[in-house]
């Protein structure tokens, strides 16, 4: 593998939620000891449920939250601490779409200013030559040069997500953060988004970090997927070894809980249905955090965190059903 | 087909906007039989949740109206019922659960008291047995320790277990229809797959049919016995829902198949419906899908087209239905 582009070590992200006069300050950690690789131009695609953190992990890539602890390295520089001046020079390289393209535009700024915006701000282009970038950016996005004097209420939802998208793209990024940039979309603007992004992606060569709920995007769109689970990566690999032959039971659970849009397929399947929620990411359990709904979980699952082990296809999964020493241990015990 | 026991005819409604009376919900026609569930599908916009609304008359008026049609659950219409008949009828012949069950709940009450309160509405029965019932139903939507549950507030209940408590409510005096708008959107994918056993097993047990709104075709496969696909106001196709996934004949319902990410292929061109669909102000003439239809002809575009029955209790608003073969779910 080239260098990675982005390079993220044992990252977490402590928020201090303040208590009361006879409540103690409680801490959430959102996001413990997760290291992940992003190689120029390659998906990485982040999924989890709600609560697993993979937001959070977004938002410290992006610098809007502040690391507790961990390195994020960008194209070889230590962006961990940076701040100010030094902060707003890497910007360019690293940009943001959201998932809700409603909140994610001003809705008093015309579009031409929304896209330019960056361009301003950086100082890479301005007034006419400025318009002429703006009016590229939206031919690339699948919109035209009549739509740079509208606002943002005169646009629909999958339309708005283009325009976000443009924005993002204006200082040609190497890594754009895409946090569930399609998940507010009806199926059949989703799939053109999802579209344009492969384009963008051919055309450009950008890498994505791509956060999703949803499967079967994911199936599709990204070359490596790490699974979270309540702040932590439990599982990553290459898509087509996950789908196919997923080594922790959280990922099989998961994959296994998302209905096929096939009746006679989804009623035939096996499905593994997990009992119980997520627990509180205020109180994480010791040990494996999916040992309390695991149909596999051993006494060792409920002390220690299993380390991460590589599997056969690629990439790993923390479990100790891939750990010999550790199902050798549990045999002998039972 | 069971003998229906909810039957929608002809229902139309319309909203008061700046462009006047727009109608968002346009003859729209289906029924459910007892035991069964149907799943009533459409993109945003499309008009499904205002249907099923009205079913319930719970369509604020103004600004909506029912401009007309028929709703009649088991034989007796709904559409013009005064409201204190309206109130003998929903939540106990008729429940509903919907998206979002943190607002569906109130947040003042405890969950065992929302649950008593529409018990003794219905049965009139003693506080005792209301929380004997309430009890009941929160062990069958699988709370752990359900009497203790009792005085907990909804924010204390995690998502799953407030949509399953919203569930138990919508249970509580042994409803003939449970009318469900996207019960699980909202749920993380492993509490949804718990969320629709626990529907199935509940129709298996007590026999209730189920109008199941939602947009998720993956959730249709799972679930329901037949399926209405709605498009800007109108059904563009009924049918069973392995004739619909098999072999849909409206073009809209192939346009969604195919959207669908496909597993196992990786790389491939996403199929995408262009265009989007229109605001119910502007409606286009003829078939309302025409301007996003790939087998769109002038004629579609000049008369409107009916739906029509077709063999097999199907029903389909295309013109050239004879003429095209399209793809089903792979």
């Amino acid at each position: 593998m080239t260098a990675p582009l982005l390079s993220v070590r044992d990252l977490a992200v402590t928020f201090h939620l303040r208590g009361g006069l006879l409540r103690p300050t409680r801490h959430l950690k959102a996001v413990n000891g997760v290291s992940f690789d992003i190689a120029p131009g390659e998906t990485l695609a982040v999924v989890g449920e709600s609560g697993s953190g993979k937001s959070t992990m977004a938002r410290a890539v992006m610098r809007l939250v502040e690391p507790s602890a961990g390195s994020i390295h960008l194209d070889g520089d230590d962006i961990t601490a940076l701040r100010g001046e030094p902060l707003r020079r890497i910007r360019p390289k690293l940009q943001m779409v959201f998932q809700d393209p409603y909140s994610s535009l001003d809705p008093s700024m015309i579009i031409a200013d929304v896209v330019g915006e960056p361009l301003t701000v950086h100082g890479v282009a301005t007034g006419a030559d400025r318009d002429v970038r703006v009016q590229a950016l939206l031919e690339q996005v699948g919109l035209g040069r009549y739509h740079m004097n509208r606002y943002p209420y005169e646009f629909s939802g999958g339309q708005r997500q283009r325009i976000a998208i443009a924005r993002a793209i204006a200082l040609q990024p190497k890594l754009l953060v895409l946090d569930e940039a399609v998940s507010a979309l009806d199926v059949s603007t989703q799939n053109q988004i999802l579209n344009l992004l492969e384009d963008l992606r051919r055309e450009l060569g950008i890498a994505y970090l791509f956060i999703s709920h949803d499967l079967g995007v994911v199936e599709h769109i990204a070359d490596r997927v790490a699974v979270t689970y309540l702040g932590r990566i439990v599982e990553e690999g290459p898509t087509e070894r996950i789908f196919a032959k997923p080594a922790h039971p959280y990922t099989e659970a998961l994959l296994s809980a998302v209905p096929i849009p096939n009746p006679r397929v989804q009623r035939s399947r096996r499905r593994i249905v997990l009992p119980g929620d997520v627990p509180s990411p205020l109180a994480p359990p010791p040990g494996c955090p999916f040992h309390t709904r695991c149909p596999h979980v051993m006494d060792v699952c409920k002390t220690v965190m299993p380390a991460h082990t590589p599997m056969a296809g690629g990439g790993s999964a923390a479990c100790y059903l891939h750990d010999p020493q550790a199902t050798e241990d549990s045999r002998c015990a039972s | 087909m069971a003998a229906p026991i909810l039957e929608v005819e002809d229902l139309g409604v319309e909203f008061l906007t700046d462009h006047g009376w727009v109608r968002v919900v346009d003859g729209v026609s289906f029924s459910v039989g007892e035991g069964e569930t149907l799943g009533l599908v459409g993109e945003s916009g499309s008009g499904k949740t205002v249907t099923s609304l009205s079913v319930m008359q719970l369509i604020p008026v103004p600004p909506g109206r029912i401009s007309g049609g028929s709703i009649r659950f088991a034989g007796r219409e709904l559409v013009g019922m005064s409201e204190p008949q309206l109130e003998d009828i929903r939540g106990d012949d008729i429940a509903m659960v919907f998206q979002e069950s943190m607002t569906s709940l109130n947040p003042a009450f405890t969950i065992g008291e929302q649950i008593c309160e529409v018990v003794r509405r219905h049965r009139g029965c003693s506080r005792r047995e209301a929380r004997d019932r309430a009890v009941e139903v929160l062990e069958l939507v699988q709370i752990p320790d359900p009497r203790s549950r009792l005085g907990a507030f909804p924010h204390e209940f995690s998502g799953g277990m407030r949509q399953r408590a919203a569930i138990a409510m919508a249970l509580a005096c042994d409803p003939k229809v449970l009318i469900a708008d996207e019960p699980t959107t909202a749920l993380d994918v492993t509490v949804q797959a718990q969320v629709l056993d626990l529907l199935r097993s509940l129709q298996e047990r007590f026999g209730m049919a189920i109008l199941f709104v939602t947009h998720n075709l993956g959730v249709v496969a799972d679930l329901c016995d037949r399926v209405a696909v709605m498009y800007a106001g109108r059904i563009v196709e009924t049918a069973t829902v392995f004739d619909l996934f098999e072999s849909p004949q409206h073009p809209y319902t192939e346009g969604l198949l195919q959207a669908m990410p496909q597993l196992g292929e990786r790389g491939k061109r996403l199929a995408a419906i262009p265009g989007t669909p229109p605001m119910p102000w502007q409606m286009p003439t003829g078939c309302r899908f025409h301007p996003r239809c790939p087998y769109a002809e002038t004629a579609c575009t000049e008369q409107d087209i009916p739906l029509r029955a077709l063999a097999g209790d199907r029903h389909v608003r295309c013109r050239r239905v004879e003429e095209l073969t399209l793809e089903g779910a792979q």
